[in-house]
């Protein structure tokens, strides 16, 4: 216990849980897109698909919902005491402060991430729980739910500025969580982090694609 | 070359500070930003006034006490240099420059731009040593290390202890001091009796000092005037890891009894 207590009472110790937990969440968001981009196979496709997850494969669904939720809280909690720790480090500012290093996606952690926390609450509000209906939506119909929210500009809009700073979260998420787990060569130049490129990219366009397409009736 | 300086003066630890601007006229281009400084405290100490207190040492970049915040930029704005090693021909004619001290907590000001290093001591006294067998020296070539770790440890072992990388990062994290500090000795023989508690024991340390944690902006990097890589952290954090995993007795480990 005491060895639990002391790993998470040090910054590189909380930063590991960050780590680990944001990759977790990379898994999930990478299934998850996936799985909305059948929506351009049309309504059977993915309304099937929906049913596969809520009927046979209902258990491995909550598994996977509670392994989720557990991550979330992990790294937001480790963000929120890192954060703490990080101002405090450094009570004067300077008058003059030019970083050279630090990229839109490093410099965007923070904000970002609280976008995208309040995002999946209002994400899991409509879509999962119905709770929140911008139009008629009808359990179990997941196609015709997309498409009657996605056809309101308002929420294309929130998904679309959402996924931006999912992209940018993932460029510089990507690319440090496997830096502090202790791969070597990080590279500071910003444009040679291929993987982390590619991933930010393919996610944030694979998901901005939906609500945008859906927007201009361009989903059979 | 004419220039403007803004300089950060406190008169003492408690002191208020604030930000004051002074003239630096006909300075040569070929002078370094120390000589700079003097040629300016020279005017100020013929004026009565109190001169500007800044920290330095050797003067040709090993000795990491030349510690400014030269216009946003740990040691000024080019890489691999302390502040003596700056030269004005960096700027241009005319310019305004903005010095201040180090801004991390773990350094309060002592005055003006000196600040109190005093918690590197400590992080290196947390486990920053050897428990080296004394007696008569070895043979050269009796430990064999390799020419990769070698190199690798020489690369951490270059740095100066001087605070660029807490100063330049935008969380005041002293991750790069520290992950070169251990990674050091990690990569050599002698390292390796007290290699995990030496791990646990300096994070700690960097911890308890009020540095912040890492967030891989990569500015140390940058601003290290040893150009020590980012790479030492990922390091760090692998010895972190299985420390972590290891028993106390795992951890404390041989050492040379």
């Amino acid at each position: 216990m005491t060895r639990a207590v002391s790993f998470w009472s040090s910054t590189v110790g909380k930063k590991i849980v960050m780590a680990v937990s944001g990759l977790i969440m990379v898994g999930f968001v990478i299934l998850h897109m996936v799985g909305n981009l059948q929506i351009f196979e049309g309504s059977a496709k993915l309304n099937s698909y929906s049913a596969f997850l809520h009927g046979p494969a209902n258990e491995v669904l909550w598994i996977v919902r509670v392994v989720l939720l557990l991550a979330l809280v992990a790294h937001v909690v480790s963000a929120y005491q890192l954060t703490v720790l990080d101002r405090a480090a450094r009570p004067v500012p300077y008058a003059k402060r030019d970083l050279q290093a630090a990229t839109i996606g490093s410099r965007t952690m923070r904000i970002g991430g609280i976008i995208l926390a309040l995002f999946i609450v209002l994400h899991i509000l409509h879509f999962t729980t119905l709770t929140l209906q911008p139009a008629a939506l009808t359990e179990g119909d997941v196609y015709a739910n997309g498409i009657a929210s996605f056809q309101l500009g308002w929420v294309t809009a929130i998904y679309v500025v959402a996924m931006i700073f999912l992209g940018l979260h993932l460029y510089h998420g990507a690319w440090s969580s496997v830096r502090t787990l202790g791969f070597e060569r990080g590279r500071l130049d910003p444009f040679k982090r291929p993987v982390a490129i590619v991933l930010a990219l393919v996610v944030w366009a694979g998901f901005t694609l939906v609500p945008v397409a859906v927007y201009f009736h361009l989903v059979p | 070359m004419n220039l403007t300086l803004r300089v950060w003066r406190q008169a003492g630890p408690k002191a208020p500070g604030k930000m004051v601007e002074y003239k630096a006229t006909e300075i040569s281009p070929e002078a370094s930003f120390l000589e700079m400084m003097d040629v300016v405290n020279d005017e100020l100490t013929l004026k009565g006034e109190e001169p500007i207190a800044f920290d330095h040492d050797c003067r040709e970049g090993i000795c990491g006490s030349c510690s400014m915040m030269i216009d946003g930029h740990a040691h000024g704005p080019n890489q691999g240099t302390a502040t003596c090693q700056l030269h004005m021909r960096s700027f241009e004619d005319g310019a305004t420059i903005f010095v201040e001290p180090w801004r991390v907590r773990a350094f309060p000001v002592v005055k003006d731009l000196c600040v109190d290093r005093s918690a590197f001591d400590r992080i290196i006294a947390a486990g920053g040593f050897i428990t080296a067998a004394t007696g008569g020296a070895q043979d050269a070539n009796n430990v064999l290390v390799p020419k990769v770790a070698s190199d690798l440890a020489m690369d951490s072992a270059a740095c100066i202890g001087c605070g660029a990388c807490a100063a330049a990062c935008p969380n005041g994290s002293a991750s790069l001091f520290t992950a070169a500090k251990i990674t050091h000795l990690a990569q050599l023989p002698q390292g390796q009796p007290e290699r995990y508690r030496r791990v646990v024991e300096m994070v700690a340390q960097h911890d308890a000092e009020g540095f912040g944690g890492c967030t891989l902006h990569g500015e140390c990097q940058l601003a290290c005037p040893k150009e020590i890589s980012i790479d030492t952290i990922s390091r760090m954090n692998r010895d972190y890891m299985v420390a972590a995993a290891m028993s106390q007795e795992e951890k404390v480990g041989g050492g040379t009894g």
